[in-house]
């Protein structure tokens, strides 16, 4: 059975149909790549999956908690998927291991020694457990990307979604961040990451889904999408003639 | 005729000016406690109290304080309530200051980035939690400058209340003018008093501008 069930997902801004039909189904640990133009939906598609954008139309079942627009259904569902984000949203008045304790402690009811046990161990799994006091201003944006995944992962998820998460970074700070994310893959966490890093894609994700104007136009194993390029639209994409 | 003093005149109105202090803080301290009601109406989840909460403030933000003070004072008595003027400047000035704190801190909560927001809801908060936990302790080192800085216009303020009869400064600068008819040296005295009052207030806000600028840093 498919962790996460997308099926046939439409969503609507005014006007504009962001996602015409959206259907893919990621099975436990599989590591998924969305690459697509902007525009192409691929960010809203990654939102609806957490709740942040409601749906118009099919459904979203991940481990069988299903996306509902309420508060009990979203918040069973956002407990089994954390969300990393472009802009880190680290909260700026905690520090790293208060950032990863909150949300454990708040919304878990965790006991506080307990919280931050896990917080240690989770900010000494992104290589930052010296940076427990510190304030996210006192850390480069690298690191705070490090603390952001070690605050999803203290909810124990069973699957990631990754919003452009290296899209902010300085370049020679984006690959800390992918050699951790490459590390939760070896672990066996299913992860959903929306990505313009196509070297990445192609080494480390099981699958890559190509969306194009709102629907999913191509989807298979990286070496086929990115050696053997069915559509000119993809081919255009990545630059293959 | 009787001689005064210069000594006579600052005594006369320094007496007076713990009446002006008593009000402002009692203003400021009562208006912040209803400003922090209207607030959560406001910016909560229900339209109804979204809307009731516009109302109010824009009701009281669009009409003259002077006007809530006579409408307080004799709007009562003609129910046949006897209002004393101290109770019809002070309940004034409360309603009067919780429209403007409430609007202040509006936009302090709403200055807080929407990432803060989506990243707790992704961590499974609820709204209350959210607000709780994330964005009011935020937004409380955003409010505090311009709330301090607001605390001037509350002092300036209670000088209306002068006219419906309540002795603090402004009146007994009137009441000390009548007596020594010296209208320049008697205001003269009224006017520094509420500048040594606010203007240490006004600095401590562009120092705590300063020392608290949290707003722009992280997004």
């Amino acid at each position: 059975m498919s962790l996460i069930a997308i099926t046939e997902v439409k969503k609507r801004f005014g006007d504009n149909e962001v996602l015409k039909g959206i259907s893919i189904d990621v099975q436990p640990g599989e590591v998924i790549a969305i690459i697509g133009k902007s525009g192409s939906g691929k960010s809203t598609l990654l939102r609806c999956i957490n709740g942040l954008e409601t749906i118009d139309d099919g459904s979203i079942v991940v481990a069988g908690a299903q996306l509902l627009p309420d508060e009990v259904h979203l918040k069973a569902l956002r407990l089994k998927v954390g969300m990393i984000f472009q802009q880190f949203n680290l909260f700026p008045h905690l520090t790293a291991g208060g950032n990863v304790i909150l949300s454990q402690m708040v919304v878990k009811k965790t006991p506080k020694p307990e919280a931050e046990a896990i917080a240690r161990k989770m900010l000494e799994r992104v290589g930052l457990a010296h940076k427990f006091d510190a304030f996210p201003e006192q850390l480069s944006g690298g690191q705070q990307q490090r603390v952001a995944i070690a605050r999803a992962l203290a909810m124990q998820p069973i699957a990631l979604l990754c919003d452009e998460i290296t899209s902010a970074l300085d370049p020679e700070l984006v690959a800390e961040v992918l050699a951790v994310v490459k590390e939760l893959a070896a672990d066996g966490m299913t992860l959903l990451m929306v990505t313009h890093e196509m070297r990445f894609a192609r080494d480390v994700c099981s699958r890559v889904v190509f969306m194009h104007q709102g629907r999913v136009h191509e989807i298979g194993a990286p070496q086929d999408v990115f050696t053997a390029p069915k559509t000119p639209e993809l081919r255009q994409f990545i630059g293959v003639q | 005729m009787v001689e005064f003093t210069l000594w006579d005149i600052l005594r006369n109105l320094l007496l007076a000016t713990r009446w002006t202090i008593a009000l402002s803080l009692v203003s400021f301290v009562g208006g912040g406690i209803v400003g922090a009601l209207l607030l959560f109406l406001r910016i909560g989840a229900s339209r109804i109290a979204r809307l009731f909460a516009k109302g109010y403030i824009e009701l009281f933000q669009g009409t003259p304080l002077l006007m809530q003070l006579f409408l307080a004072f004799f709007g009562l008595g003609l129910f046949g309530i006897d209002v004393p003027a101290w109770l019809a400047a002070g309940v004034a000035l409360v309603l009067w200051t919780a429209a403007f704190l409430a609007e202040i801190w509006r936009g302090c909560v709403e200055s807080i980035a929407k990432g803060q927001w989506e990243a707790s809801s992704s961590l499974g908060m609820g709204y209350i939690q959210q607000m709780r936990w994330v964005i009011l302790p935020q937004a409380l080192k955003v409010a505090v400058p311009p709330t301090v800085g607001f605390s001037v216009q509350v002092v300036k303020g209670t000088a209306l209340t002068s006219i419906i009869g309540f002795v603090e400064l402004s009146k007994a600068g009137t009441v000390v003018t009548n007596a020594t008819f010296q209208p320049f040296i008697v205001y003269g005295f009224v006017a520094l008093i509420y500048f040594a009052l606010c203007w240490p207030l006004s600095k401590s806000s562009q120092m705590l501008e300063r020392k608290l600028n949290v707003a722009h840093r992280n997004h």
